[in-house]
């Protein structure tokens, strides 16, 4: 839980537009709470991938307010930025890997970028590639993984400093559909240890495989409600928030 | 068994892995970008590659940019070389001739030039502040006028030559100085020309003052180039680059750790660069001051590079590296900017 609310994260009323076209994102509001799983459901060019930009800080909105960490990210300086991103775990859809570094430099990439004494990264990243499956692939180059063992090198890179907010963006585009279900079940483990999990998908099917899973959708760049978990407190499958 | 994501009930390690910020701290270490509490990206070591795992990886001697450098330090070493010759020659020549003063003895009849000679260089010894007043002798006259009247021309009265006196007085050979030499000569010599030996050279320092100045302009054009070329080379890096700053940024790299990489990246190249630079500069100066100290001229003497000017000449390459890095560190802090 985070400070006294147990908010991870409040959008009120936030727009964006790039340029002098139309919103495409319009009075988008929503609150997200510790510990819990959310999907992000919407057809393409709904505009998820822009709420999840603003969400990990690297879009700031047109308008509107946005509360992350029970902090104003709207006025945060710069310099604190930095701080506030080592507590967001991102994965992208085109996984966004550093192609000339080995699959245990990319998982290491966020320690060092902490500044992680050397003699404690190798061991946290090889349990981290173990659990993905991939510590006997450490040493390959991106370009000679396959799109799933990408992804999970992506993931393991976004959870390695134990985020207490996982942010992925069509994590399951571009793999098979057993694969896409191995993912789930990383997050699901990784939600289990109190990090709240917000995936996009527009795979509907997914939004089934992980039972009690709250789910915001967007239209057009407008949010809609099908569980209740907009509303505070938001409203679970038993009816308890 | 070993947790494995094939597993039904995936497990995640449970080693406490080290925090990257939390709650009480979400704020980036301050103040340590360029100690030891941030992370040092450029040139950490790969672990399981077994090699030096480099977030920029860097053409080095096979890119352009340290090529570019070398020219370019080639040339600023070969002005700064240039200029602090002539400023040499220019100091040397102005001590030489400070306190020098010509008096010519200007008379048709040869025994009375040389009565006149010898009675003004007496008369010039008298006068205080003179230190010495050498008649030059008349082989020697007529070997300066060899060039010009040909071998025999000078002798006897066929062309009458003034008779010369080379006067060294203490300290400048002012206008109140010379004046007071003139009329000490009013009496023995009147027909006596008196001049101040660097009078007749005034053109030619003037000449190598614009020489200096020159030089002076030409390295800091170099200056500028070597920014501008840097600046070329920082933004192509950037551009290149994009996609892992901006996987950087998002992992909450700040933009000094961002900027430290460049900035390393570029004082590598400029190092390299600046090395080769120095070392064809210094080739090209040792050779020129080989050719003109061939050419024996007593002006050109002076120009020798001292010690210090060789110091002077070593600091280029350093000034280079630093200019490089510098423009790099700002120009990519610039473009971070403009990313949230």
């Amino acid at each position: 839980m985070t400070g006294i609310t147990g908010e991870i994260a409040r959008f009120d009323n936030v727009g964006l537009r790039y340029g002098p076209d139309r919103e495409v994102l319009c009075d988008v509001g929503f609150t997200l709470h510790a510990g819990h799983f959310y999907f992000l459901t919407g057809a393409s060019g709904a505009g998820k991938s822009s709420l999840l930009r603003m969400l990990y800080l690297a879009q700031r909105p047109s308008r509107g307010m946005i509360s992350l960490f029970g902090t104003d990210a709207i006025t945060l300086p710069r310099h604190r930025l930095p701080g506030f991103r080592r507590r967001i775990g991102v994965v992208y859809q085109d996984y966004r890997l550093v192609p000339h570094l080995s699959a245990f430099d990319n998982v290491a990439l966020p320690l060092r970028v902490a500044g992680v004494p050397e003699r404690d990264v190798v061991q946290p990243v090889k349990d981290m590639l173990e659990w993905v499956g991939l510590v006997d692939r450490m040493e390959a180059r991106p370009a000679t993984l396959s799109g799933g063992e990408q992804q999970r090198v992506a993931i393991a890179r976004a959870v390695i400093g134990r985020p207490e907010l996982l942010v992925a963006d069509e994590p399951t585009g571009n793999v098979d559909p057993d694969m896409a279900v191995k993912l789930l079940r990383l997050f699901e483990a990784l939600n289990r240890l109190g990090t709240t999990v917000v995936v996009a998908t527009h795979d509907l099917h997914l939004l089934q495989k992980v039972p009690g899973s709250l789910i915001m959708r967007l239209d057009r760049g407008r949010m809609s409600d099908p569980t209740g978990a907009l509303r505070y407190p938001p409203r679970r499958e038993n009816g308890q928030p | 068994m070993k947790p494995s994501m094939d597993d039904e009930q995936v497990q995640i390690p449970q080693r406490p892995l080290a925090p990257t910020g939390g709650p009480a701290d979400p704020a980036p270490r301050r103040g340590g970008v360029l100690g030891r509490g941030e992370g040092k990206l450029a040139g950490w070591r790969a672990f399981g590659g077994g090699g030096e795992g480099v977030l920029v990886p860097q053409a080095r001697l096979s890119g352009p940019t340290p090529w570019v450098i070398a020219i370019m330090v080639t040339i600023t070493v070969i002005a700064a070389a240039t200029g602090l010759a002539l400023r040499n020659i220019a100091n040397a020549a102005a001590l030489d001739l400070a306190g020098g003063v010509s008096v010519q003895i200007i008379e048709a009849q040869a025994p009375i030039r040389t009565a006149q000679a010898q009675a003004a260089q007496k008369a010039l010894l008298a006068v205080p502040g003179v230190i010495s007043a050498r008649v030059v002798p008349q082989a020697e006259l007529d070997q300066l006028l060899v060039p010009w009247l040909g071998a025999g021309m000078s002798d006897g009265d066929m062309v009458p030559v003034p008779a010369m006196i080379d006067v060294r007085i203490d300290g400048a050979a002012d206008g109140g100085r010379v004046a007071a030499l003139r009329k000490a000569l009013g009496r023995v010599a009147p027909g006596a020309r008196v001049d101040a030996q660097s009078h007749w050279l005034a053109p030619v320092f003037e000449a190598m003052d614009s020489l200096r100045w020159l030089a002076l302009s030409m390295i800091a054009l170099l200056a500028l180039a070597l920014t501008a070329a840097v600046l070329l080379s920082a933004r192509s890096a950037l551009g290149t680059h994009r996609q892992t700053i901006e996987i950087v940024h998002n992992l909450g790299g700040t933009d000094a750790q961002i900027a430290r990489i460049f900035q390393r990246s570029m004082g590598m190249d400029a190092t390299l660069g600046s090395l080769v630079g120095l070392v064809l500069g210094q080739v090209a100066v040792v050779v020129l001051g080989a050719r003109f100290a061939g050419l024996g001229a007593g002006l050109l003497a002076g120009g020798v590079l001292r010690p210090l000017d060789w110091a002077v000449v070593a600091l280029v390459p350093v000034a280079a590296v630093l200019l490089a890095m510098l423009t790099a560190r700002l120009s990519v802090l610039i473009a971070l900017r403009r990313m949230l």
